[in-house]
């Protein structure tokens, strides 16, 4: 259980009635929550609930017909991708997207690419300026890969890595952004216990260390009960509950939601 | 017979050394021409997994555009500078007409694309500059002299040198530069790419227009060798072999892979041409290519695809 000496901030982000539907299909449905400044945040729910939808919506991948995003209390009908990462929101996917012929360190080095500013100039020079900044941003990145704990395979293409550690390195390209705003998209799933408590401890040292505020999709309900300040429960496109993990254990409704059994 | 084909001649070259040198001399400075041309396939390919069709009438637009200017009196330092703009214009256009709206489609959807760009581009440059043969002379000294008895030609030597230095900044560019990791991530990824803040667009302007820049630097070579005239886009062809030979995602892959070509067809020609009647130069380099897709699809340095099941 996390001993909560993190204080936990005013809102960082807040979506407001979120209507998205692809076709006839509604995949979220008039859905409002919240996230808090330096929480960790869980999103459950059973499949096809809309919680990658969430997730998308939040990091402009997805525009939703209705409803608002307010991120640092400027509000948008919509997000888009660039804007985001601009902003301070970092994420990785369900279903690792790494940068699969480039090695573990480039890959984490284009994490940094927003905190690189110099002219295209400079850059085709490779020297002056560009230099010294490519030099501070690879410390950067040493300090992640440090962090994370992959040091050995700075330099393997990603490609070759076994699946538990490429989410590790897709965590580290997300981290190497220094993001306000964190979004993990199931970053246990297909891992065997050891590398789940691996990275259980890597997302509260994140969270703890750097004040990062944290919103993730899991399925581990151990997992979601362990590491997280607040769960929302998603089913069918509409929020069915929002509160303490162990408040939402409670819930007669979300038990329904993942037994499938109608309650009296 | 067997004799003819693989003894007699390997004797004549060791007959005359010299001329041998010679040979393969003239077939690496071909070779890097090769290569300048299939630098600009690799760029886009790298960069956005398109195969553009069109970069062989890339290169004829640029020469094209080149010569014209300097017809019109333009002097040529300064053709030189609006041909450099007029191609980054060109990227602009590509990315607003075209790629814009073909975001996410299919690989050959864009190649396609670019089939019909490559109309578009080759009617363009006739209306603009008239299609007849131009030359091109951009005062690169062509003189022949001798060195410990092998004959050398200062144009070729200059043409290879400007590769060189090219290959040089473009492998540096990509490898160590944010951007040049941006042009690697958007190539393998798209959607990875935009949640690390990398802006596609810009990226695509970027390489397109950086291809084009190469296909400047091919259009003046050969321009300068051979004339300019529509026959120049043609050679486009002959950087296909050199790509599969090289691997379509790998920039010094196109610069061996085009001297090999290029030393492999002279050769070719010089010491096997008679056996087969000779013109072996024209069709050697697409056997090469076949042998290599037989036996090793990816090209010397492509990357091997990878897939965990």
């Amino acid at each position: 259980m996390t001993e909560n000496t993190r204080k936990i901030g005013n809102t960082l982000l807040r979506v407001d009635d979120i209507t998205l539907s692809f076709g006839g299909v509604h995949a979220l449905n008039g859905v409002s929550f919240e996230i808090k400044e330096h929480e960790i945040l869980a999103i459950i729910g059973p499949n096809g609930a809309g919680k990658s939808s969430m997730l998308n919506v939040i990091n402009g991948f997805y525009h939703p017909q209705k409803g608002t995003i307010a991120f640092e209390g400027r509000e948008r009908k919509r997000m888009r991708p660039h804007v985001a990462a601009e902003q301070g929101i970092a994420r990785t996917f369900q279903n690792i997207a790494l940068f699969k012929g480039m090695s573990t360190l480039d890959n984490i080095m284009t994490g940094r690419m927003l905190k690189m500013k110099r002219s295209f100039l400079w850059q085709a020079l490779y020297w002056g300026p560009a230099l010294k900044e490519e030099i501070e941003n690879r410390e950067f990145c040493e300090k992640v890969i440090d962090f994370l704990e992959i040091q050995a395979i700075r330099k393997t293409p990603v490609g070759k890595l076994p699946y538990g550690l490429q989410k590790r390195v897709e965590l580290g390209r997300a981290l190497a952004a220094e993001p306000r705003l964190l979004l993990l998209d199931e970053p246990m799933a297909g891992m065997n216990v050891e590398e789940k408590e691996d990275m259980c401890r890597f997302i509260l040292d994140v969270n703890d260390e750097f004040g990062t505020t944290i919103a993730l999709i899991e399925h581990d309900m151990g997992v979601v009960m362990d590491i997280s300040d607040r769960v929302v429960v998603l089913d069918y496109g509409r929020k069915i509950a929002d509160g303490s993990p162990d408040a939402v254990r409670a819930n007669g409704e979300v038990i329904d939601a993942y037994l499938g059994v109608s309650h009296e | 017979m067997l004799y003819d084909v693989l003894i007699a001649p390997f004797l004549d070259m060791a007959d005359s050394p010299v001329f041998f040198a010679e040979v393969v001399i003239v077939g690496l400075l071909t070779g890097v021409m090769y290569s300048l041309v299939a630098l600009g396939f690799v760029l886009i390919f790298k960069a956005s997994g398109v195969f553009n069709f069109a970069q062989g009438v890339m290169v004829l637009f640029a020469a094209l555009t080149l010569v014209g200017l300097m017809e019109h009196g333009v002097p040529t330092w300064l053709a030189l500078i609006l041909t450099v703009v007029i191609m980054v214009v060109l990227a602009y256009g590509i990315e607003w007409f075209m790629l814009r709206r073909l975001v996410n489609q299919e690989g050959i959807i864009l190649f396609m694309a670019t089939i019909g760009l490559s109309f578009v581009l080759q009617g363009l440059g006739e209306t603009m500059w008239g299609s007849n043969v131009k030359a091109l002379d951009i005062g690169i000294p062509d003189a022949s002299f001798e060195v410990s008895g092998i004959l050398l030609n200062e144009f070729d030597l200059f043409a290879a040198a400007s590769g060189a230095v090219l290959v040089a900044v473009l492998a540096v560019f990509f490898h160590y530069t944010r951007i040049g990791r941006a042009l690697r991530a958007v190539a393998d990824d798209h959607q990875a790419a935009l949640s690390v803040g990398i802006p596609l667009k810009t990226i695509w302007v970027i390489v397109w227009a950086v291809a084009g820049m190469v296909g400047l630097v091919a259009g003046i070579m050969w321009g300068a060798k051979s004339g300019v005239q529509f026959s120049l886009s043609l050679i486009a062809l002959k950087a296909l072999p050199v790509l599969i030979l090289g691997g379509f995602t790998s920039v010094p892959g196109a610069i061996v892979g085009g001297l090999i070509i290029g030393v492999g067809e002279k050769v070719a020609e010089i010491y096997w041409g008679p056996l087969f009647g000779g013109a072996i130069e024209n069709w050697f380099a697409y056997v090469l290519a076949l042998v290599f897709l037989l036996f090793r699809p990816q090209g010397l340095f492509g990357e091997r695809i990878i897939e965990r099941v």
